[in-house]
């Protein structure tokens, strides 16, 4: 019994292995959990990317529940999320700020003539400086912030419509309960 | 005769098995240096071409501990992506403001956690990735030292011989 069962044991040490690997397939490495969640925001005091005399300050926006979608108009997948922002900024569920990072203002400008503009705000971050404190390494990255200014959700690469049904709108509803 | 055969094939059969100790223990020391050795000098990056090579030197230093997060496979020293020439200019910013090598690695891990480091702190959630190769190699010794200390208790007729010579010798075939 004992001696010609031990063939199971290599096939058992390699059915774990093999589920092991298989967990490993389902994880995205470049999905990094963010330290800032949780955390207060980053200051910033960024130039409004329409005029570029009028400052915007993170705390000027304390007290209201508000999305920053960082974006650039190199950035390919910006416009593949870009329609879905657009009919979601329609529901007016949430003022919607954009990061535009590392881009310049004439190209940002008329990225946004020519496929919407589901901002109430962009912010011109032309050295990347402002992301580089929001931890941003994929664009376009997109982040809810409580009353407080304390980050409360990252979505790192573009948002879909299952994370705006499924995390986005319960935890605003939630913030603004 | 037959006796003397007997006699001369537990000795062989003894003698025989001694170089396959050698190399296991072999093996085994050849283990210990690669496990002991010390990490092999890091390749010398091309001269910078900055105007401070001393402080050039120290972000080098700095940045080849940290990770790229565009290029997850390579340092913020060695990527070219956008991002690591955006950090490698912060890490020469925050020098040049005097700040020290630990608070520019805060400064980091505040921003990208403890993953933009190659050497992750040793905390209760990184515990089983640091402490899995010695756990692993532990238990593989052990494992090596039970096969090992049973063999040597078994008697020499459970062994095969080890050629055809000494299969004619444990038949106790006449050689001549």
């Amino acid at each position: 019994m004992k001696k010609h069962l031990r063939f199971l044991i290599p096939l058992a040490l390699l059915l774990v292995l093999v589920l092991f690997l298989g967990a490993g397939l389902q994880l995205d490495p470049r999905e990094v959990p963010s330290p800032l969640i949780g955390k207060a925001a980053p200051g910033f005091a960024l130039t409004r990317l329409d005029q570029p005399g009028t400052t915007v300050r993170r705390d000027d926006l304390l007290g209201k529940v508000w999305m920053l979608n960082v974006w650039a108009s190199w950035c390919v997948a910006c416009r593949e999320e870009h329609p879905l922002l657009v009919a979601f900024s329609r529901d007016k569920l949430l003022p919607i700020y954009g990061l535009n990072y590392k881009d310049q203002r004439a190209d940002g400008m008329q990225w946004l003539s020519r496929f919407g503009n589901p901002y109430d705000v962009s912010l011109f971050d032309s050295d990347g400086r402002v992301g580089i404190d929001f931890g941003v390494y994929g664009v376009p990255e997109t982040f809810i912030i409580d009353k407080q200014g304390v980050v409360r959700f990252k979505q790192i690469g573009p948002v879909t419509p299952e994370v705006i049904r499924d995390k986005i709108e319960p935890l605003v509803r939630q913030l603004n309960g | 005769m037959a006796n003397g055969t007997a006699l001369h094939c537990a000795r062989s059969g003894f003698v025989l098995r001694q170089p396959v100790r050698w190399l296991l223990a072999g093996v085994l020391a050849l283990v210990f240096a690669l496990l002991l050795a010390p990490a092999p000098a890091r390749a010398l990056e091309a001269a910078p071409a900055a105007d401070n090579p001393e402080l050039e030197a120290r972000m080098v230093d700095i940045t080849s501990e940290l990770r790229c997060l565009v290029c997850q496979n390579q340092t913020i020293a060695d990527s070219h992506a956008d991002l690591a020439a955006d950090l490698r200019r912060q890490v020469r910013e925050m020098l040049e403001a005097g700040k020290s090598r630990q608070e520019i690695i805060d400064y980091m891990t505040a921003r990208y956690g403890d993953f933009v480091l190659y050497r992750p702190p040793f905390k209760a959630t990184t515990a089983l990735l640091w402490l899995a190769p010695a756990l692993m190699a532990l238990g593989g010794m052990l494992a090596l030292v039970l096969v090992l200390r049973r063999r040597s208790r078994m008697a020499d007729d459970q062994f095969d011989p080890d050629d055809a010579e000494e299969a004619d010798l444990a038949a106790d075939k006449p050689t001549y």
